[in-house]
């Protein structure tokens, strides 16, 4: 198996899994951005593509239909996350899985609001997928799960925005307010102009029904609609200090278990296992008959979501 | 195991009310010990009155759960105003954090409604308010909440919340460790 890529989605995600293809063995026979695609059954040159992408705005002289339409093994799909439908991320998919083809997804809409139509896929198919890269960036959480067996898992829980958790560690240390912050946080490009996303917590929340999902086995569908999200906007300054004062601190909690998803704003511990600090995220398992297992790292970031993709891309061959 | 749950004993706490009168404290205790109640500690709260001008003691002592009833008739048999008379103490603390224009929705509203029918008492609270009653401002509560009840107080809090407009931080009562 040589394994052949074709990667669908040209943002942060999708350039890094270009760039990192080769060291891990793998070739990019086609990548697409939203308005072109470059193909090459040999194997492209991932620097050509992503320097024409950097000098022309577009990747290639094909349609980006055309790429899934390529010669590859594995699908990934790396478009902007999309709520509802989460199309065109869904038939990306659907073309993989109906070509018995793998997928491997960094977009959690998919995963999150079409959950059942996407496993009625996969039975029909030879292909399977995987979507690590959806929950906790480079956390390794999905694939702990099915290491330790969903059914020997009890809750998940963790802190699944960096952006919210960067605003959040900021605030209670410079004792500064919301928006304040915020403008930092877009200056140094940890939050976007549009924050919403983030700091609302429908980001941690789709996480968390993806969690869900795959810990209910099938047993109950969940998206986002079923999620009970509260975002980080209406806690002040003054709520992190006075947490602070008793040894408290506030994140931006997800959890998820096979009868419930849940976001908003908690009182943890300030020296607690959750209370992780900046960017960083964590993800929590509460097991059977092991206590807890706590996963952190890097949630987000190209690199780092492509690190995911890639070992996802292993688990398939 | 029927046979322990009989006997198992619980902490109960009895809130009475006693005219200011010596042997008064005694006479309320009495009935305790001689029906199986163990005493474990009495507040006495001198200085405070009760709406009649008594003062206020409450009592916590454990005893079997069939034992309690008895007990209770016992203190009502000997003319004793048995004001409250809890089948557990509140020994579950509970700290959350309450945001919102708190001041401008009458925060000793919102505190009496959450001691009326939170099932909690409230046993300490901070306000920070650093920008007057213009904008958003902070209360942290420390709830004592009969045990078990953590769920129900939480939800009670949130719809007294809800009415205001104010939001709840709740606390993360699983995994936090």
């Amino acid at each position: 198996m040589t394994g052949r890529l074709a990667v669908i989605g040209a943002g942060a995600v999708g350039r890094s899994v270009v760039e990192l293809a080769g060291e891990y063995g793998y070739s990019v026979t086609a990548v697409a951005d939203s308005s072109s695609a470059a193909i090459d059954s040999e194997g492209l040159d991932a620097e050509a593509v992503l320097d024409r992408k950097d000098e022309t705005g577009s990747v290639g002289n094909e349609t980006p239909e055309a790429a899934l339409d390529a010669a590859y093994d594995v699908l990934i799909e790396a478009t902007p996350t999309t709520l509802g439908d989460a199309e065109p991320g869904f038939s990306h998919v659907e073309a993989a899985l109906e070509r018995d083809r793998h997928a491997v997804l960094a977009n959690k809409g998919p995963v999150a609001e079409r959950y059942g139509d996407l496993m009625d896929l996969v039975d029909a198919s030879e292909g399977d997928i995987r979507f690590e890269a959806t929950v906790g960036g480079a956390i390794p959480a999905l694939s702990t799960i099915e290491d330790v067996g969903a059914t020997n898992i009890t809750a998940a829980r963790g802190v699944l925005n960096g952006t919210a958790n960067f605003i959040l560690t900021r605030m209670a240390a410079e004792g500064l307010d919301y928006e304040h912050v915020l403008a930092e946080a877009q200056d140094l490009g940890v939050a976007e102009a549009d924050p919403t996303f983030d700091v609302e917590g429908t980001d941690a929340a789709l996480k968390c029904v993806i969690l869900a999902n795959v810990l209910g086995q099938g047993d109950r569908e969940f998206t986002l609609s079923d999620a009970t999200v509260e975002g980080i906007t209406n806690v002040p300054g003054s709520a992190l200090e006075l947490a602070a004062e008793s040894g408290r601190t506030v994140r931006l909690v997800g959890e998820a278990s096979p009868g419930a998803v849940r976001v908003g704003p908690r009182l943890i511990p300030e020296n607690g296992t959750l209370a992780v600090s900046g960017t960083q995220n964590i993800v929590q398992l509460e097991t059977e008959h092991a206590g807890q297992l706590n996963i952190s790292g890097r949630g987000a970031g190209g690199p780092e979501t492509a690190t995911a993709v890639l070992s996802d891309v292993g688990r398939l061959f | 195991m029927t046979a322990t749950d009989r006997t198992e004993t619980q902490t109960h706490t009895v809130r009475l009310e006693l005219v200011d009168e010596p042997g008064e404290l005694l006479r309320a205790l009495k009935p305790i010990s001689e029906n199986g109640g163990n005493l474990m500690s009495i507040y006495h709260e001198r200085g405070n009155l009760t709406p009649r001008g008594h003062i206020p003691v409450e009592i916590d002592f454990s005893c079997a759960p069939h034992q309690f009833e008895t007990i209770v008739d016992a203190l009502r048999g000997e003319g004793v105003n048995v004001i409250q008379a809890g089948t557990e103490r509140y020994d579950e603390e509970l700290t959350v954090l309450l945001v919102g224009h708190l001041v401008d929705t009458d925060l000793s509203d919102t505190l009496q409604k959450i001691e009326a029918c939170a099932n909690a008492s409230l046993k300490d609270l901070s306000l920070s308010a650093p920008k007057g009653t213009e904008e958003a401002s902070s209360a942290l509560l420390r709830l004592a909440a009969r045990s078990g009840t953590t769920e129900e107080t939480l939800s009670t809090l949130r719809s007294i919340a809800d009415g205001k407009d104010l939001h709840v931080v709740e606390p993360l009562t699983e995994g936090s460790r």
